[in-house]
């Protein structure tokens, strides 16, 4: 293919362009993090003495430890309860004769491009009347439920690719609706539930809006969520909030640096599918 | 149902079908569906439950309450319409409805012409070491959380913040200001934000896309004499067509349903200048305790979401299938 150095080197100097600028508020954030807390810095200034401490002042005063456990608690309640129910139901959906097929998948579908804000009035009352509101219940029982129409979605489309043979071989030899699909369906298709899985994660982790309506107490919401309480408290000593802002981000940014390729492919993925 | 009766006694021993007759075997044909049925249907039922309780059921409750006017304590009255006609005639709420659309421009237009030239002229890097660590940086914005991204760009653009010192180091000094304060500012400057989260996403989507593209079209195009510009509308748009849609689908939602950035940038001030309906259903719902119009606004943005995005799908989708 021809291609001609210009355009070589047109095509790098945009790239870098781009990602300076998608780094510069990761840089500021962690230079201003480091300045004498309670001063007002000059832009992106390096102080004259780096405050590491900021970190640990943070962590203990915006009490991290219960934020860290709380947002860990709602993790475990959201996503694999998420994932199983999404699965079973994707795996009927997308490959057995289930009655009513099209129109439970048409309910599904409707509610993907929801906005969370649509529903999050009358979901207040109801939380409230379970007894559920200022505890972790309010933010998982619903989260579950508004995940409902993407995650179904996402393991109907796999199981929809799924061939044929492979339920009827294990029909003839004798294996129920449930063997086939712990002991056939699930076993393969684990690299779709392990993208749903992180996708489901990170959403969970940043959900806000749930957070900030249905609990008070930032020690019991998601991350995300304890951050916005977190600016509100903070908002006048800058160097805390960055480094308390840059506690909260590592935890996601490991994670992502960690499963960086099957991030990156999910969330593709997922905006395709989606 | 026409059709002749005939009897079949005899013809049936107890281990064969139950019956001859059409219309019983059409029944337990049903039936037997059905029964068959049955063990997918309890395969769905949680997730179905699930999202009939903390979906459909509030989904409903938003449209029954948007015809009453209730304070979320004392007794509520049944208004009918109103609360939709001031949804239409009071300033106040259509202000934040315009700014949604005026968001769209941030946070999905600029984010997707930019994403598709720019992945363009990437794709000609092809798998090189930058290209591949851009995929990993681009990312970022979209993992963090929108608050997060919040509280960065309000200490940049604060009148101390790093875009203030760059424009006086340039000796663009005049611009200054505290751009998230500012009526004239607030809503682009809330827009960049937006832009910053979107653009890497519909940079790699496009990206995507063209990957995909035979290089065999390119020779072709070049050899036919076709400019980069001929090559690029003849050849890559049309190729990209489903990653494009799905880029403008998405980033069109955030900037309609957009509310954790605005929450913690400007809270929709300065004035209502940035005030959005995310952030005004919250306002209505849980301040000023006007749950009735709280709720019609939801209904109104839920439904703006559906009308943008529908034909848009549809767009998309008529590609896929082939």
């Amino acid at each position: 293919m021809r291609t001609s150095t210009r355009e070589v080197l047109l095509g790098r100097a945009i790239l870098i362009f781009v990602m300076l600028i998608t780094l510069i508020p990761f840089v500021t954030l962690f230079v201003t993090a480091l300045h004498a807390p309670g001063t007002y810095p000059n832009g992106l200034s390096l102080p004259e003495e780096f405050h590491w401490d900021n970190f640990v002042i943070a962590f203990q005063s915006a009490n991290m430890a219960k934020m860290l456990t709380s947002s860990v608690l709602i993790e475990l309640g959201v996503v694999p309860i998420s994932l199983l129910i999404a699965t079973l139901a994707g795996f009927a959906l997308g490959h057995l004769e289930v009655p009513f097929r099209r129109t439970l998948f048409v309910v599904f579908v409707l509610g993907l491009t929801l906005p969370f804000e649509g529903i999050i009035v009358p979901l207040y009352y109801q939380v409230r009347d379970y007894g559920f509101l200022n505890t972790q219940w309010a933010i998982i029982l619903p989260l579950i439920g508004l995940f409902m129409p993407f995650a179904v979605m996402w393991m109907r489309a796999h199981f929809v690719n799924m061939p044929q043979d492979l339920t009827e071989a294990a029909k003839v030899d004798g294996a129920s609706t449930w063997q086939l699909f712990w002991r056939v369906h699930v076993p393969l298709s684990r690299p779709a539930i392990a993208s749903l899985a992180i996708l489901l994660f990170l959403w969970t982790w940043n959900q806000f809006l749930l957070a900030i309506v249905l609990v008070d107490d930032p020690t019991k919401r998601t991350m995300a969520g304890a951050l916005g309480a977190f600016q509100g408290q903070w908002g006048t000593d800058i160097p805390l909030l960055c480094a308390g802002s840059l506690l909260i981000l590592t935890p996601v940014l490991i994670v992502f640096l960690v499963f960086q390729r099957q991030f990156v492919a999910a969330l593709l993925q997922g905006a395709v599918k989606g | 149902m026409a059709r002749t009766w005939r009897p079949s006694a005899g013809v049936t021993s107890p281990t064969e079908e139950p019956s001859g007759d059409i219309r019983s075997r059409r029944r337990a044909d049903r039936a037997r569906r059905l029964r068959a049925g049955l063990p997918g249907l309890a395969l769905v039922a949680p997730a179905l439950f699930f999202y009939a309780m903390f979906v459909l059921r509030p989904l409903f409750a938003t449209v029954q309450y948007s015809f009453y006017d209730w304070d979320g304590i004392g007794p509520s009255t049944w208004v009918g319409l109103d609360n939709y006609v001031r949804l239409l005639t009071d300033p106040e709420l259509i202000g934040p409805i315009v700014n949604a659309f005026q968001l769209i421009l941030y946070f999905s237009i600029i984010p997707v012409i930019f994403g598709v030239i720019a992945a363009a002229i990437i794709r000609k890097l092809g798998a090189s070491k930058l290209a591949l660590a851009s995929r990993t940086v681009l990312f970022l914005p979209q993992v963090i959380p929108l608050v997060a991204a919040g509280i960065m760009w309000t200490w940049i653009m604060a009148s101390d913040g790093v875009l203030n010192q760059f424009l006086s180091l340039i000796g663009l000094e005049s611009l200054t200001r505290a751009w998230l304060g500012d009526f004239d500012t607030a809503l682009p400057a809330v827009g960049v934000i937006g832009a910053w989260v979107n653009v890497g996403l519909c940079m790699l989507l496009m990206l995507a896309g063209m990957t995909k593209i035979d290089p065999a079209l390119y020779e072709a195009a070049r050899l036919d004499g076709a400019g980069a510009i001929r090559e690029f509308v003849s050849v890559t748009l049309p190729a990209v067509r489903q990653e494009l849609g799905v880029a403008i689908i998405i980033t069109v939602i955030s900037a309609l349903r957009s509310f954790d950035i605005i929450f913690i940038s400007t809270q929709g001030g300065p004035g209502n200048s940035t005030l959005v309906p995310g952030l005004e259903i919250y306002y209505l719902a849980f301040f000023s305790r006007e749950i009735g119009q709280a709720s019609a606004l939801a209904v109104a943005l839920t439904a703006l979401v559906l009308i943008v995005v529908l034909p848009l799908n549809r767009l998309t989708r008529t590609e896929s299938m082939s």
